[in-house]
């Protein structure tokens, strides 16, 4: 029996705000226990939520990104369940009406393209964090992250493959940071996904029984999670056995799936309206204000570095990776209207030192005047390419100028015919075999000698200038 | 001089004339708190030495010049379900017995920045759940009209604090009738505002989307002061209303009724309701006509659906918002639990009174899957039908007139057995509720036993003024309120 897979999931992302969902608090990653919190997200008795209008602004953004419709009448719901984390006995989130609905994102699978779509995404809060120290009695409750804004997103089961999934979770972690509404960070838990997979008969139309996947926080896992399970179920329907609707959780070290609940232990939240929280009404003029503030999607931007600046469709692809990077290319563009330049020492150099000191692109210590001003030293011929691409690393940690390091190391380089030309006489009286090799027509013999004058020079000489005078001396 | 027996506002000019001091005011109120809360018991705590070096403070301050805020020395009653930072706030329930909330409620806050004088916090049905105070894990209040009976609730320890002049006036919640019921059982006056009128932040809740803080008070116009100082639209309250507060003592200047249709529904006036009530009312109806008000008859059809729907909405939401004393992080704790689900059972097994328990299970069970649209949703459906029933009245009359309790107070014990009897003493009052609109209870007359009887007059939504209006009129133009209990 052949099986068709199919694939469904859930992402939880943080949005980037700068307060909690429902009240003042700092949502900083990494503060010490506890050092986050108030009465409101404690959920001491008698305290209220409020919503934050910036956590509506950015999930109202995500979902025309998401090409969704945004809902204009919006009811919070609370999701009742017990757990220590989960400060008021309930999570408030979006059960009947989400902020966003029937969406798609387009993902490339092999040679072709493939939409996603996407069922809803709403708003919800948080939880905290349980924390379980070896040699400590008990658990001990971080409230830090509770009443954090999370978007959840669910796409319909339109996936086929793990590497569609992982299409899938890139194409979206890459509109979520260009709308810079969440920072994508996957270790941190700012962006959680949760695959759900079924097998069916291919051919059947009717869904087989689907599980859950929980705890996977880099795209490698999700690969390795989903492909496990894949060959899991297949196994256990091709030897006549049944898969049963569950929640399973990616075990890291073992490589495999196991069980978390089943669905006989799934919860009954009794979800109803939150009676603390009015409807919530979307103005259709500010939804439509806020459409015309979602900016150029990394798709839209690959097409239009290939058409616009003529680079390869592999330049496009990597300089559009974050946002971060395209804008930077772009203003050095502006400036030095050389792209494929300007690509080569984003992608090259560039990544490389960031690479090496682990810097975001935009608090890069050379900013793209700095970069512009050196390619600019090499289109007037005052610097060789090779000896800009070696002061490049000084250029980055010192965080001196372009022109600065080349006059404090004298490379500027020698394009003065008086300087070059006793250079070439010099190393013409020094290598008479060659010379005659040449006069006989051996062609070749001159980049050896354009060679030798430039290591004489200590690299400074003009390449093309000395190449010229060589020329214009043997035709002389 | 008999501070105590003085009104609100007869004791506010007083000290801004200068004629008495903070300190006197704490004296005279804890004296009469020393001689009368033995019988009482109407506070779960008093605060006599922080009120004395408050009012010792105020005093200092003031150094001869009388530049006053309104509620300045002003000594209150507040019920033990509003937050008062650095102060126990228990809800009469052991789960809270210790707790101190680190936050004043929005309406303490307010009454803190005037420097009033907080005297202590009063008795309540553990979680604000039932109509006697017997239901407290403290023990029950007394009504101050007769010791044996209750003082109501789930306000009853407001109410009686006020009808005993344990405090000048007090602070009380409405969900379903818990300011009216026992202001009426205690012959004080009672007002709860329209839903949004003040802000809940900061009052533990039962039922939020029905809760209500509200002032008890000795007469009318002080009914309408406080209400002025605690009204207000609320940042931290998404569901208080931004809707100007007007000045509430400006109503008061009419004394009449004249051009206001007074609406009187038949369904209020039925069976179980006892003909000393019902002729109490009925007479004071007679009275509102004297002074100008055009009486007419009107249908409420859905009164008879109001118990039953609010017994669903009501216990959902509570059993929702009570899921956060589950012993994690403050309240109770079950000591020596052997895990996670031990520590939740038995912290709420042994926090939580019977009453309280039997509301958190209804309410579970009617937001249950599978249950939820029989019981949830259609309740909500009829809550939306009782509404407008009442849009409908008030588009014929400006009031409307009903009992607020179909007996005067009844014995200690003589309900607490049978919830359903115990819930049908708010027969009158929950539809207001269900509502959100205004409603205020005020004295009309005693039975042959001595015990008060009140009147309900229900308001337009935001119309308090009209309310406080026509209850002065009435009130000025009969003498019950000159009638003090004797507490023996």
């Amino acid at each position: 029996m052949i099986y068709e897979v199919v694939i469904g999931v859930e992402v939880h992302a943080q949005l980037r705000t700068k307060t909690k969902m429902f009240c003042g608090c700092g949502t900083t990653f990494g503060r010490s226990a506890n050092s986050q919190t108030c009465p409101v997200c404690l959920g001491l008795p008698g305290t209220l939520p409020v919503i934050n209008r910036a956590a509506v602004e950015m999930a109202v953004r995500a979902g025309l990104a998401l090409n969704c419709t945004i809902g204009a009448n919006n009811q919070f719901d609370r999701k009742n369940y017990f757990y220590p984390d989960l400060p008021k006995g309930y999570q408030i989130s979006q059960y009947e009406s989400p902020i966003c609905e029937h969406g798609w994102i387009e993902i490339a699978v092999g040679d072709s393209k493939k939409r996603v779509k996407i069922r809803r995404a709403h708003l919800e809060e948080d939880a905290g964090k349980n924390v379980h120290e070896t040699g400590t009695s008990g658990s001990r409750v971080d409230l830090n992250r509770a009443g954090t804004p999370l978007l959840e997103i669910v796409t319909e089961p339109d996936m086929r493959s793990a590497d569609e999934v992982v299409a899938y979770l890139k194409g979206l972690r890459d509109i979520l940071m260009y709308l810079d509404v969440c920072d994508g960070n996957m270790d941190e838990g700012s962006f959680r996904c949760e695959p759900n997979l079924s097998l069916r008969p291919l051919g059947q139309k009717e869904f087989g029984t689907k599980v859950e996947l929980k705890n996977i926080n880099s795209f490698k896992f999700v690969k390795d999670a989903v492909e496990y399970e894949i060959k899991r179920q297949t196994k256990v329907l091709s030897e006549g056995g049944k898969i049963f609707q569950e929640t399973r959780l990616w075990n890291l070290e073992r490589g495999e799936t196991a069980v978390m609940r089943s669905k006989e232990e799934a919860h009954d939240y009794r979800y109803f309206p939150d009676p603390d929280l009015v409807p919530l009404k979307l103005d259709k003029e500010w939804i439509k204000g806020l459409r015309g503030s979602v900016p150029e999607l990394p798709a839209a931007r690959v097409s239009r570095f290939v058409r616009e600046y003529g680079l390869p469709e592999y330049d496009a692809g990597v300089l559009t990776v974050s946002k971060g990077i395209a804008d930077y290319f772009e203003a050095c563009v502006t400036l030095f209207n050389q792209p494929k330049t300007v690509s080569n020492w984003v992608m090259g150099e560039l990544t490389r030192e960031l690479n090496l000191s682990g810097t975001e692109i935009a608090a890069s210590p050379v900013t793209p005047e700095r970069l512009v001003a050196l390619l600019q030293l090499v289109e007037k011929g005052t610097v060789s390419l090779k000896v800009a691409r070696e002061i490049f690393p000084e250029l980055y940690r010192s965080g001196k100028t372009p022109e600065q390091i080349v006059q404090e190391k004298g490379l500027t380089q020698v394009s003065d015919e008086g300087a070059l030309d006793k250079i070439i006489d010099e190393v013409l009286a020094k290598n008479p075999a060659q010379v005659a090799q040449f006069k006989e027509g051996k062609q070749q013999v001159l980049g050896f000698l354009v060679g030798q004058v430039m290591k004489a020079s200590g690299g400074k000489a003009n390449p093309g200038k000395v190449n010229e005078l060589l020329k214009k001396k043997f035709s002389s | 001089m008999s501070l105590h027996k003085l009104t609100l506002c007869e004791l506010q000019r007083k000290f801004t004339a200068g004629e008495v001091s903070a300190k006197e005011i704490a004296r005279a109120y804890f004296l009469r708190i020393g001689q009368v809360e033995p019988k009482v018991k109407a506070y779960v705590t008093t605060q006599k030495e922080q009120a004395m070096v408050q009012a010792a403070a105020i005093d200092d301050s003031l150094k001869g010049w009388r530049k006053t805020q309104p509620m300045m020395a002003m000594p209150l009653a507040i019920k033990d379900n509003l937050c008062t930072e650095g102060v126990t706030t228990t809800c009469s329930s052991r789960m809270l017995q210790n707790f101190v909330p680190p936050y004043d409620a929005t309406v303490i806050a307010k009454l803190r920045a005037q420097g009033y004088l907080l005297l202590g916090k009063t008795n309540l049905d553990e979680f604000a759940m039932g109509s006697s105070t017997e239901n407290s894990a403290f023990g029950p209040s007394r009504n101050p009209w007769n010791l044996q009976c209750v003082p109501g609730g789930s306000s009853g320890g407001s109410a009686a604090a006020v009808a005993a002049d344990e405090c000048v006036a007090a602070l009380g919640s409405d969900t379903g009738g818990s300011i009216r019921q026992p202001a009426a059982f205690c012959g004080v006056v009672g007002l709860k505002p329209t839903y949004g009128r003040v802000s809940r932040y900061g009052l533990i809740a039962f039922a939020s989307s029905l809760d209500q803080i509200g002032p008890i008070t000795k007469d009318v116009a002080d009914a309408a002061f406080l209400l002025g100082v605690i009204a207000g639209h609320d940042p931290m309250d998404s569901t208080s209303a931004d809707v100007p507060v007007p000045d509430y003592t400006k109503a008061l200047k009419k004394k009449d009724l004249k051009k206001l249709k007074v609406g009187i529904p038949a369904e209020f006036f039925a069976e179980g309701l006892d003909p000393e009530v019902e002729q109490a009312v009925r007479a004071a109806i007679e009275e509102l006509k004297s002074l100008g008000g055009e009486i007419k008859e009107i249908q409420l059809p859905r009164t008879d659906a109001a118990v039953a729907v609010y017994y669903v909405i009501a216990t959902a939401e509570a059993s929702s918002n009570l899921a956060r004393f589950d012993g994690v992080k403050f309240g109770l704790r079950s000591k020596e639990t052997k895990d996670l689900l031990e520590l939740y059972t038995k912290t709420r097994q042994e926090g939580f009174g019977p009453e309280v328990k039997r509301r958190i299970m209804l309410g579970t069970y009617a937001l249950s899957s599978g249950y939820y649209d029989a019981y949830y949703g259609k309740a909500q459906a009829v809550r939306t039908l009782i509404r407008q029933d009442f849009d409908a009245a008030f588009k014929e009359v400006d009031l409307i007139v009903t009992p607020v309790t179909p007996t005067p107070a009844f014995k200690l014990g003589e309900k607490s057995e049978d919830p359903l009897q115990m819930y049908l003493s708010d027969i009158f009052t929950i539809s207001v509720n269900l509502a959100g609109l205004p409603a205020i209870a005020l004295p009309c007359g005693f039975s042959r036993a001595g015990l008060p009887i009140g009147m309900q007059l229900i308001g337009r939504a935001f119309q308090e003024d009209t309310l406080l209006r026509a209850a002065y009129a009435y009130e000025q133009s009969t003498q019950w309120r000159a009638k003090k209990p004797a507490v023996r």
